[in-house]
Formats: structure tokens, sequence, C-alpha cells
């Protein structure tokens, strides 16, 4: 059985303002991505698809100093600007893959690479980007595969902690961060909360969980949720008595300090809670508690969304799901289908791709989103959706739409020319930009398969 | 569009339902050998045929009837065949259960359905030598985890098919992607797994119904991390251990064998004790049931290649050979094939080095290199598996073609499982197990639009309300949005 790493959380989608206000710890950490390249370049005669926009034939593409300058049909190419002929090419964003583990989980099997997750049941302070692995193999080969940034997720059973979105830059994990956190991640039935592995839940909460803290995992849904609803309840208590709270004049609180000011954006609704949930019920529940909490709500997983798809559109909040979901792997799963995105996004929600087939897709095969995007397609969702569901979709749900996700001038230079539909797999990326520099990788599985392309003739007998 | 004026469902489960039941009107299923056998002249104290090891016994015998159907000509499509170039405009008939005809300019039978190709692809159904289902259940709660018999690091005396769920959902669904035929394995926990079993996907009631008729049987056994990460405690613990593990076994089946054969060749006074697992094991020996050999690594496989020689028998296919690219001259030298994922890789340290290219660059060495699953969502998209996969190879500067690309899914799979003369390509005689695409197999947005196992349309993407349903399934499905 391959690695069990598919678990999704969620989010919103009012781009995220952090007005650089240094909250004690809850900071959101604005990384300034560096213009590593101050080359000029000009990519010329493509198909563009800013995304933003309706698609240019023949468009003019112009990078310079890290970022695009011009997006357009009849745009002046900069004197000394390398040019690339893209005639007949297809020229996008780079492509995001909105909730993967890339970077927090090498290899899957291996406790010691991993990073994805906290001991604390209620792991608010947990995060993400400071677990990842900026050496890891998977950064060439998904973005030489045309995505150029990831959301990195944890993967708690209860409250997870935060996230981050990073660029798949060469550099250091804290030069790859482009925004942290971005999202609060949580589930209410995933993880195994309250299934097989339940009582390993427990008793990981039960061993370091401080005094106060609740450290019993939820034996069921009602129990989650009432849970979640008082984790999010103290955290707002906590944040106006923080004086009360120093002077230990404070009732009992369901989490630690630093978990309750984690989810000090949280509560104050400037950073979206993606709340993993599948069944239709459960997802109706969390749309309730986000309504009384205040706080703003999207769906990871969502297998069920597209029933209440006008609710969700109604109150505004997004879901991250995959296109080949249609196993009724659990109870929670029965009403699962392959149109799911087709049926959300026709009602108005906002909507990412994210991976949910076989085969690893939260890290090495995060690559493979692009043909979630395909089957996608191949389910009703049209082909601007589905790009759209890959770029503006997702950057706008996490909060980076003002940098990256589509192309227009002044954002963020990632850029992906592409030898035909990027949904397909006959096509591949022949040029990728990441902050204005091109990517020319030779990836460890490239290094592999030259090594191995011509073998010694065997010497056995 | 000429749609089958079928009552499928209807068809079908009548004919199910029509069906003798396992082990009652069949012929008795007892081992041939003991059966036939004349009384022994201490009549009284023969053993019972429980008690005899027989060669190619078959005690749980298929029960399969094909579903009756009115012959099929599709007209007009490109019929990519796994046996040589796409015949553009072809037509195929498809009747009593076979490929009948082929051509470009076949005329229909007065009692035929005929379907209209043009712009469609047919090939042949797709065969999967890597699947738990039946055996690991949707939905995955406890009661289904039928699929790793996690007792003992040696359980060859488990069949996967006394595990087997006809009511999986996961089986109709595979259908609906083209895989007509797919051998179910036990789980990759111990040594020596236990048997595997080969099924056509068609709604039944019991596993014998889908058994696929004369088809071998397998022995799963597994390499590596699983089996030594699941007995750390009791050990195996390392590789070196599994290795002295599969050892004594094989020397233990080699003395089962051989008092056997000498009883059975006699059958004079009371026979050897019985024992499943050697019985199991030693007709692998005997060459009667196939090595099916879960392994990663490349130096792994070159340890079990030796082993099999130490021992007198074959491995028929290591399964999942991410790194089957780094030894495919040993593995085309050895006859020995391989079947993989696309791109599956890095969730364990023998996964690492998983590259795209790895069927290519293995078909290219000139050993037999096909698609598996191993996953119930995978299963429904070997075709966008094997898309990845030809295309990987290309960009790897091989020269793979559409046929060959469709041979990893369709006649080297049937071949690994012994039934290349039977299904696997589109050939006249062979069984009519045809799938008909609504567009180029090979891209992102096509769908199979009808599926046939024997000539029966089983599947049909523009009458859903008609398609097989599991009994799972009754009474939990809701299709409108809630306003």
């Amino acid at each position: 059985m391959s690695a069990g790493l598919a678990r999704r959380a969620a989010f919103s989608r009012l781009p995220l303002r952090y007005a650089g206000t240094a909250l004690l710890l809850g900071a959101a950490l604005l990384a300034a991505p560096r213009a590593a390249a101050a080359e000029t370049v000009a990519i010329l005669g493509g198909t563009v698809y800013p995304v933003s926009g309706p698609k240019i034939a023949g468009g003019t593409v112009v990078i310079r100093a890290g970022r695009i300058a011009a997006v357009g049909a009849n745009v002046a190419i900069p004197p000394g600007a390398r040019r690339i002929d893209a005639r007949g090419k297809i020229v996008t964003p780079g492509l995001i893959d909105a909730y993967t583990q890339l970077g927090l989980v090498e290899v899957d099997a291996e406790r010691s690479t991993r990073n994805d997750r906290a001991n604390d049941l209620i792991a608010a302070d947990f995060r993400a980007w400071e677990g990842v692995f900026s050496r890891s193999a998977y950064i060439a080969s998904t973005r030489e595969d045309g995505i150029t940034s990831v959301g990195v997720m944890p993967s708690g059973p209860f409250v997870a902690g935060q996230a981050a979105v990073l660029d798949l830059s060469d550099g250091t994990a804290a030069e790859m961060l482009r925004r942290g956190p971005v999202a609060m991640v949580a589930s209410v039935t995933g993880g195994n909360l309250f299934g097989s592995d339940a009582e390993e839940n427990a008793g990981r909460a039960g061993e370091t969980a401080g005094p106060g803290s609740v450290t019993t995992a939820p034996r069921s849904r009602a129990e989650a949720f009432a849970l979640l609803r008082q984790v999010l309840e103290d955290a707002r208590w906590y944040g106006a008595h923080r004086a009360r709270y120093d002077a230990g004049a404070n009732r009992v609180l369901a989490a630690s300090r630093a978990a309750l000011e984690a989810l000090q954006p949280v509560v104050a609704g400037r950073e979206p809670l993606l709340l993993q949930a599948d069944r239709v019920d459960d997802i109706e529940a969390a749309l309730r508690l986000a309504r009384e909490a205040r706080v703003r709500l999207a769906i990871v997983g969502g297998a069920e969304a597209w029933e209440i798809a006008p609710r969700l559109a109604a109150a505004r909040v997004p879901v991250l799901a995959g296109a080949m979901n249609n196993i009724p792997a659990s109870f929670d799963t029965l009403g699962a289908r392959q149109d799911n995105l087709s049926l959300l996004r026709r009602a108005g929600v906002e909507i990412a791709i994210v991976g949910n087939g076989g085969g690893d897709e939260a890290a090495f095969n995060a690559r493979n989103v692009k043909y979630e995007a395909g089957n996608a397609v191949a389910y009703g969702l049209s082909h601007d959706d589905a790009l759209r569901a890959l770029t503006l979709g997702p950057a706008t749900i996490l909060g980076v739409a003002d940098r990256i996700g589509s192309l227009a001038p002044g954002k963020d230079a990632n850029v992906v020319v592409w030898s035909g539909d990027p949904f397909e797999f006959a096509s591949a990326p022949e040029h990728v930009f990441v902050r204005g520099r091109e990517y020319r990788d030779h990836s460890r599985q490239d290094q592999l398969i030259e090594r191995y392309r011509h073998l010694p003739r065997s010497t056995r007998g | 569009m000429n749609r089958l004026p079928r009552a499928p469902v209807v068809l079908w489960m009548a004919a199910l339902l029509a069906l003798p039941l396992p082990g009652a009107a069949q012929s008795a299923p007892a081992p041939a050998p003991a059966a036939s056998a004349a009384p022994s002249p201490q009549a009284t104290a023969a053993p019972g045929p429980g008690a005899l090891s027989a060669p190619l016994a078959d005690p749980y015998p298929s029960a399969y009837v094909r579903v009756p159907s009115r012959p099929v000509l599709i007209r007009d499509a490109t019929l990519l065949t796994a046996a040589g170039p796409a015949v553009r405009g072809g037509s195929i008939l498809l009747r009593d259960g076979t490929i009948a005809a082929l051509g470009t300019n076949l005329a229909a039978p007065p009692d035929a359905v005929v379907i209209d190709g043009r712009g469609k692809y047919v090939t042949p159904g797709i065969v999967d030598v890597h699947s738990h289902l039946g055996v690991y259940a949707a939905p995955e709660v406890q009661a289904h985890l039928d699929g790793n018999e996690l007792t003992n690091p040696n359980t060859a005396n488990v069949w996967a098919e006394h595990s087997v769920w006809p009511q999986d959902p996961q089986f109709p669904r595979a259908l609906a992607g083209g895989v007509t035929t797919v051998q179910i394995l036990p789980g990759s926990g111990n040594l020596i797994g236990g048997r595997t079993v080969v099924l056509k996907i068609v709604p039944a009631r019991t596993v014998q119904e889908m058994k696929f008729p004369g088809a071998r049987y397998g022995l799963k056994m597994a390499c590596g991390e699983n089996p030594k990460r699941v007995y750390a405690q009791r050990g195996p613990s390392t590789r070196m251990g599994n290795m002295a593990g599969y050892r004594a076994a094989w020397i233990a089946a080699e003395g089962y064998r051989r008092r056997w054969d000498a009883w059975n060749a006699t059958r004079k006074g009371d026979p050897p004790g019985r024992d499943l697992g050697l019985e199991t094991m030693a007709e692998a020996l005997r060459g009667n049931i196939d090595v099916h050999m879960h392994c990663y690594r490349a130096d792994e496989m070159a340890q079990v290649i030796d082993m099999a020689h130490e021992f007198g028998y074959k491995v028929r296919v290591f399964h999942h050979a991410v790194e089957a690219y780094k030894i495919a001259d040993l593995l085309a030298k050895e006859g020995i094939a391989a079947t993989m994922w696309a791109d599956w890789g890095g969730f364990k340290m023998e996964a690492l080095d998983g590259v795209r290219a790895n069927i290519g660059l293995v078909d290219a060495a000139g050993a037999r290199a096909m698609i598996h699953s191993d996953d119930a969502s995978g299963m429904q998209r070997l075709n966008q598996e094997v898309a990845k996969a030809m295309y990987a190879a290309r960009r790897a500067g091989l020269s793979v073609d559409e046929d060959t690309a469709l041979k990893w899914m369709t006649i080297n799979p049937a071949a690994a499982l012994g039934l290349d003369d039977e299904i696997g390509s589109l050939a006249v005689g062979k069984h009519a197990d045809v799938v008909l695409w609504d567009g180029d197999p090979f891209s992102v947005y096509t769908h199979a639009e009808k599926v046939f196992v024997d000539g029966a349309q089983l599947y049909d993407r523009d009458d859903p309300a008609q398609n097989w349903k599991t009994d799972f399934e009754l009474g939990y499905a809701r299709a409108a949005v809630r306003k």
C-alpha cells in the first residue's frame, strides 16, 4: 500500500492582509523574495494565459528584475532582453499546488525525515515552515514539471498548525518562504482522529501537553466540533485578557498559551481556518461553526461538498479538492464523485485543485496536480477554471494573490512556457521561471535515468 | 449514437441468479487424482481427499459463466490492437464471447448491435497484475482489512480468494476504467504472502463466479522493508533475515515436494502429512504456480534471482520493481518480467530511486515490462499511467510508439499471467474483452465509454443508471445538489 499521506486541509478567499504588525508570537513572516536574477527576458509569440484576464494569442511576457514587467499583444521589448521564442507554446503563471507536505516529508516511512506533525493535539503554534528541508530532491523534480509554489501543510490529527507558501527556488527554507502563516490547518475527522489510531493520538497528546491543555482526543465528531469551538472561544478570550492570563486569573483554557497566541489571526478573521472535512454534514457543521465563531473558513478534501455547493458559495467558503476521488473509501465519502469540482465552480465556489490520487501526491508526486486538473476538465470543469484552480484560485485562498498566481505587471515572475496544453501527458515545461530566474533542472531522477540509460553488459553467467 | 438496447443490469442479474452456486451443481471439485483413484488394497484405511496433496488440484474451481449477449459490431473506429499498427477506420465484431472478426469493412450480422465508432478508439481490456480489490475492500473499515495475514512471516498457506469480497464497490469503478482482468494478491507484509487469484471483473455473488477459468495461481512473496518492519520484534528484522526466511521455506518445500511426488507415483501406503503452505510452495517448485515477487531494489532482485537458481524455481514477475531500470539487462537475460508504477516513489527508502522512465527503460532492454496499479484509484486510470510512462520514455530519448505503450497494460500483463493466448490483444478468437474509448486513450481527457467482458457490455458511460452497483452502494446514493 502506498504512503497514506492523503490528509487534506482547508481555507478562504479574501486576500489576507497582515498589515505588517508583528503580533507577539503570531507574526506573519513576510519573506521578501530576493530578485535572484536581474536578467531581462522577453517570452515572445506564445499563447499567454494571464489567468487574471483573457488569453492573449501571440502575446509577449517581459520579465525584469524578478518581476513581470509587461504582458500583452503589443509590448515593447526592452533592449538587451534575452528572447525566448514561444510561438506554438503556452505561457502560464507557475502552477501552485496548494496542499502538500513538500519539504516536510522526504521519505514517508522514515520518521527521522518527517516534520509534518506535532505531538500536541492542539498544535496551533506549530509552524510548518520551520521544518522545511530545503535540499529535498523533490523540489527540482516538482519545479521541472511546472509547479513553482506550494502550500506546505502540517498534518496533525486535530488542530495541526500553521501553513506556509513556499516558492520552489534554490536556497534555504527561509529563502524559499513566501509567506507564513497563511492558514491554520485543522480537522475534525481526519488523521484517524477517532478511527483506528485514536488511542495512539490520545496517548501522544497526553504525553506532552501542558497543564490545562486538552489531552484526550475526541471520540466522535460532535466532541471534535465542541472542542474546536472551545479552542476558538478560548483564543478569543485569551486575546482580550492577556493581562489576566499573565496574572494567573484565567479560566481553564483548552490549549497552551503559544497555541492560543497563534490562533489570534484566525479569530481576528485575518487568517483562514483550513478545515479538513468530507462528509456533507461535517461541512455544514463547519459552516455553522465558522459563522458562530466569526472565523474565515475553507474546506479541504470536501468529497461531498458538491451537495451543498450553493451554500458554500453564499458563505464565500472555498474548497480545496482533487479530481480523482470517486471511491467510498469511508462512510464519510459515500458521495464522492469526480465532477465535484465542476459542480462547486458552477455554483460560484472558489476552488483549488490539490492532489488526492494515489502515489504520494503530497510530496514526491506533488507534480501530478496538473493531471488532477486534466481529470477535473474531463469531468466538466472548464479549462480556464481548472487553470485558475492551480494558479489564482489557490493564491487567493492562501492570501498571496497580490504577488503570484497571475501574469500581470508587478507580480513576481513565476512563469512557465509549456510545449502544449499544461494538463496533457504529452506536454512538458520548456522554460520555468521562479522569481524571475530560469531553472534548467537536472533533478535527482534525471540524473538516475542518465546514469542507467546505457547499462553495462551484465557480467553474470 | 447507436446504443446497446440493453437492459444489462436486468440481463446480468438474471444471468447471475441463474448461475449454479459454486460447489452446488458443480462437478465434484475434489483433487482429480484422488477422486478417480481406484480403491486401494486397504480400502477402509484409504486417506480421504482432504489428506492428499496433489499437483494442480483445483478445490475451489471457477464458476464463471459469461453474461449472454447479442453480437456487437463497432464500426469506423481506430483499433489499437496490441498486436501491430493501429487500424484506422476499423471494425470489430464481438460474438459468442469472442472476437469474431476484425477489419475495415465488416458486415453486421442481422441480430447485431451496431455502434458507430467514428472519432473513437478500441483497445483490448486492460489487465492489472497487481491489485488488492476485494481483499482491501472499500470502505476501509477494520472489518475489511483482509489482505495481509500478519501472524507469521510465512503464510504460504493462505489464498487471496478466500478474502475477496465480490461486493467491493471498487470493482465496478475499475471496470469503468477499462480493466477487465485482474490478479488479486495478498499484501506484502510477509516474506511469503500466499496464493494470488486471477479474476474477471464482473458482477457476482461469489468469488468463484469471478475466477478466470483456467488461470494459473501465483505465489506472492515480498522483499525488503515491509516484512522486516512488520516482524522487527520477532524477526526477520533485516534483509539478511528475509533471505534466510525464504531459503528455509524453500528447503522445507523441496522436501515436501519430494515426499509427495514419491507417494503420488505409487499411491501406496499411508500418505505424508498435508501442509497447505508447503503444498503451494511445492507447486511453485514444480512450475505449476508462478512466483510473483514484490521487490523494489535492484540489488535485492539480483539476490532473489540467485536464490531462484539455488532452489530451481522461476520468478515470473518482479512487482513494483522501482529499480528495475538498473538491472533491466539482467531481467531480460533471465526472462523475468517487471511490473511497475508510472511514477511512484519516495514513500520509503527502497522507493527513493523511482523514475518515470522505468517502464520504458526496462522495455528497451528487452525485458517484459508492464504497468500495475496496487491502488484502487490508479487502477481506474491505467491508461493515464501508461501515458505518463510513454511520454517520459520519449523524453528520455527512447522511441516508444503507441502500440508498445498499449502492450504495457494489455498483452504484457496477460503474458505475465500466462493468459496471452486468451486475452490482451485484439485478435480473432480471443475473449471479447474490449474497451471503447471516447478519444485517444493516452489523453487525460479521454474516458472509457463502453466496456465489454466476453462480449457482454457491462459498463456504459452514457447510461449511468444501468451500470453495475454493488450491494454495498444500494440505498446510500443521493444525487441532487441542495439549495
